[in-house]
């Protein structure tokens, strides 16, 4: 009994441990990133190579002073980057990141809560994110913000339809909701090539449930300023940019997960490899969700932002019908193939 | 039947955008009636970057007024003061050398190069695509390293001179433009890539902040605005000065009018000033730039300051406050194609150093007035497209 929560505990430091340790690389990753597509050095003046930027930058925005505007509904005003950045932290919690090992006389699988619906606890969970983006940008009382919270809401409502359809597919392929069993029935062929237009879908759908370009019109920096968030600062302001940024990480962990065979090696069965083979579980489904960390920032410093009407067409117009016809396909081939 | 009112309709937000605002890029103010995302009206107000540089014209003599000019359209300097010393030369009814006039035509060309730089950037910015602005600054910044060589400034450059230019160009001068002017085509080629085919970035350009070729002369639209409409109205071309007349280019015309058609139009422009650039370095003419000192419009040589009485006499004859160079009176305009269009300078002198008074035509101030219609109608997004589009100057807009 002690020994369960002992593991579980430990399971749950190391997840979120993990995951602000690679979101405060990821930001340097983006603005090194941004450097390389965009011919200059990006941050290099802390540390070797700017690695020690993530913390100068923390402490900074800790010692920055916390405003809070005259007329803001205040409760919701300070709640809202916590309802942004809790969801997005939780979301990883039912994610497989591991084959699992055998230690203390039983099974522990890389993963904090193996339930049964993990699919659904996903986009459960996600879609309380919107709240804080919504109410951040409503409770600020300042028309810009309100503009960028209303956007988004709109737009994570919209693509949530064309991502959780787009994902039934896979659960007729699979007969399960649990990412485990997702994972497992990856081995030896990745539901992509099974299931190519639903990843397109997937990407698509899921770059815009994240507010990131082409799709940050929640944020839109030109017309917006800065959208939802533009009257925070301090600590507050880095929630609301750790939420983001974790909301990335666990986005590419579910592409992982569900269309690239999540911890899986190709060619190698790594459950029969004992502690080796749960380290190389792990470090490809790292290398994995890194390249998908790379598209995100990759597509952000090259494509422009759509237009909020664009932006719904694609959404109801076309994305929503392809999940659609892709889901009723899937199923004729079940059924008579 | 009982008539149900529709009850959903809900408030107009006014939003002030501006004049603090990242899309503007200098300080003006558009206050918006919106209704959700849709635009109802927009009302734009200036005066927010008030300087006076008319005003301040009638206290300078012509030379002087020529640093006021760096001042006006900040992306392009050397076009200013280029467009006001040929109006002064108009004036007093002379013309410089055809060295001078040339090197006047590299640099506006250069100028122009660089201002559509970064109006092709910002626009692109505008949209969200970051990459452009700084390939296009990465350029930008080269072109002015050789602003800052020839004229000893990168911004305020001064380069003119009623008579000539401040100086001649330094000696490697011709051979570093040639280099910069080789390595170019690549970045034009690298914007193109990013954005001609991008089916966001068209969707965003295409059909928006539409002109006709009507309301362009209606609102006397001039430059890369006009042209995308159709407007084959050109300065260079159909009122030549400065030695246009000897070089060949083109004058790239649009069809539809649209912001993609005006981004289109600023991009060939930018080949075809390549073009000029590398026929005023193959012609480049030997000799003076300035008119001959004896004139007493320009300044002797220093040796001859340095030497003579004659020589020193003369030097302050054109510089001190109570001599100076007199022009004869009468008035006169000079209309010159500056990157955004005409860009014109109506001279009235009573005769005395100073001139009684001066009037521009500043290109931005001109092509901003058929902006609010532009936006009437429009989605709230499309206000930085059709700003970025127009490429709206502040410093032009409050004289």
């Amino acid at each position: 009994m002690l020994t369960d929560i002992a593991i579980i505990i430990t399971k749950i430091m190391i997840v979120i441990g993990g995951t602000f340790t690679a979101v405060a690389y990821l930001i340097l990753a983006e603005r090194k990133v941004a450097g390389f597509v965009q011919e200059r050095y990006g941050p290099n003046r802390v540390g070797i190579w700017g690695l020690l930027q993530p913390i100068a930058d923390g402490v900074k925005t800790m010692l920055k002073e916390d405003i809070t505007p005259a007329k803001a509904n205040r409760i919701i005003y300070h709640l809202a980057p916590a309802m942004v950045l809790a969801p997005a932290l939780v979301t990883f919690a039912v994610v497989p990141f591991g084959s699992g090992i055998d230690a203390f006389g039983r099974h522990i699988a890389f993963q904090i809560a193996d339930i049964n619906i993990g699919i659904l606890f996903i986009f459960a969970i996600t879609s309380i994110g919107v709240y804080g983006v919504v109410l951040g940008g409503w409770s600020s009382n300042n028309k810009y913000s309100l503009l960028g919270g209303v956007r988004s809401s709109a737009q994570m409502i919209s693509y949530e339809l064309a991502l959780g359809l787009s994902v039934v597919g896979i659960l007729l392929l699979t007969g399960s909701l649990r990412l485990n069993d997702i994972v497992e029935a990856q081995i030896g062929m990745w539901n992509v090539f099974r299931q190519p237009v639903a990843f397109m879908i997937f990407l698509v759908a899921v770059f815009a449930e994240t507010n990131r370009l082409p799709f940050d019109l929640a944020e839109s920096e030109q017309e917006l300023i800065a959208g939802y968030h533009i009257e925070y600062s301090g600590f507050k302001y880095s929630m609301f940019m750790l939420g983001e940024y974790s909301n990335i990480i666990t986005a590419s962990a579910l592409i992982v997960t569900l269309f690239f065979g999540g911890w899986t090696v190709p060619f190698i069965d790594v459950t029969k490899l004992g502690h080796l083979g749960a380290f190389l579980s792990v470090v490809s489904f790292a290398v994995k969700t890194g390249f998908f960390l790379f598209l995100y920032l990759w597509v952000r410093w090259t494509l422009p932002r759509f237009r909020y009407d664009q932006l719904m067409h694609l959404g109801w117009k076309i994305l929503l019908p392809l999940a659609l016809l892709n889901l009723l396909f899937t199923a004729a081939w079940i059924t008579y193939v | 039947m009982v008539r149900v009112e529709n009850d959903l309709q809900g408030e107009i937000l006014e939003l002030s955008f501006g004049p603090q605002h990242p899309a503007t890029h200098g300080t003006l103010q558009i206050v918006m009636e919106l209704d959700g995302e849709k635009v109802l009206n927009v009302e734009p107000h200036i005066g927010f970057l008030h300087t006076g540089f008319e005003k301040l014209a009638e206290h300078m003599s012509y030379n002087q007024f020529v640093t006021v000019t760096d001042r006006m359209n900040y992306l392009s300097p050397l076009s200013n003061n280029i467009g006001f010393s040929l109006a002064a030369e108009k004036l007093f009814g002379i013309e410089i050398p055809k060295r001078g006039q040339y090197i006047r035509v590299l640099m506006s060309e250069l100028s122009r190069i660089a201002d559509h730089l970064v109006s092709i950037g910002t626009a692109a910015m505008d949209l969200g695509a970051m990459t452009v602005f700084l390939y296009g600054f990465r350029e930008r910044e080269k072109l002015y390293d050789l602003f800052e060589w020839a004229t000893g400034a990168r911004l305020t450059t001064s380069y003119t001179r009623v008579g000539g230019l401040m100086a001649d160009l330094p000696e490697d001068f011709p051979d570093a433009v040639l280099k910069w002017v080789k390595q170019f085509p690549k970045t034009i080629d690298e914007i193109e890539k990013l954005l001609n085919h991008n089916r966001i970035f068209q969707d965003r350009t295409y059909n928006i902040g539409v002109i006709s070729k009507e309301d362009v002369i209606k609102y006397s639209l001039t430059g890369p605005v006009a042209r995308a409409s159709g407007i084959n109205y050109d300065m260079r071309k159909d009122l030549p000065y400065s030695s246009y007349e000897d070089f060949e280019f083109e004058v790239p015309v649009g069809e539809n009018g649209d912001a993609f058609d005006r981004y289109l139009v600023r991009m060939e422009e930018m080949r075809q000033s390549l073009g000029i650039v590398k026929q005023v370095l193959a012609n480049l003419p030997d000799g003076d730039v300035n008119i001959d000192p004896d004139s007493k419009l320009t300044l002797p040589g220093k040796d001859e300051v340095y030497t003579t009485i004659e020589g020193l006499i003369h030097h302050f004859e054109v510089t001190m406050e109570n001599r100076g160079i007199l022009p004869p009176v009468g008035e006169i305009y000079m209309g010159t194609e500056s990157p955004n269009g005409e860009l014109g300078f109506y001279i009235v002198s009573n005769g005395k150093r100073e001139p009684y008074r001066v009037r521009i035509r500043p290109p931005s101030f001109i092509n901003y007035t058929i902006f609010k219609k532009l936006m009437k109608g429009a989605m709230f997004s499309d206000i930085v497209s059709n700003l970025g589009s127009l490429n709206i100057i502040a410093g032009e807009l409050d004289r």
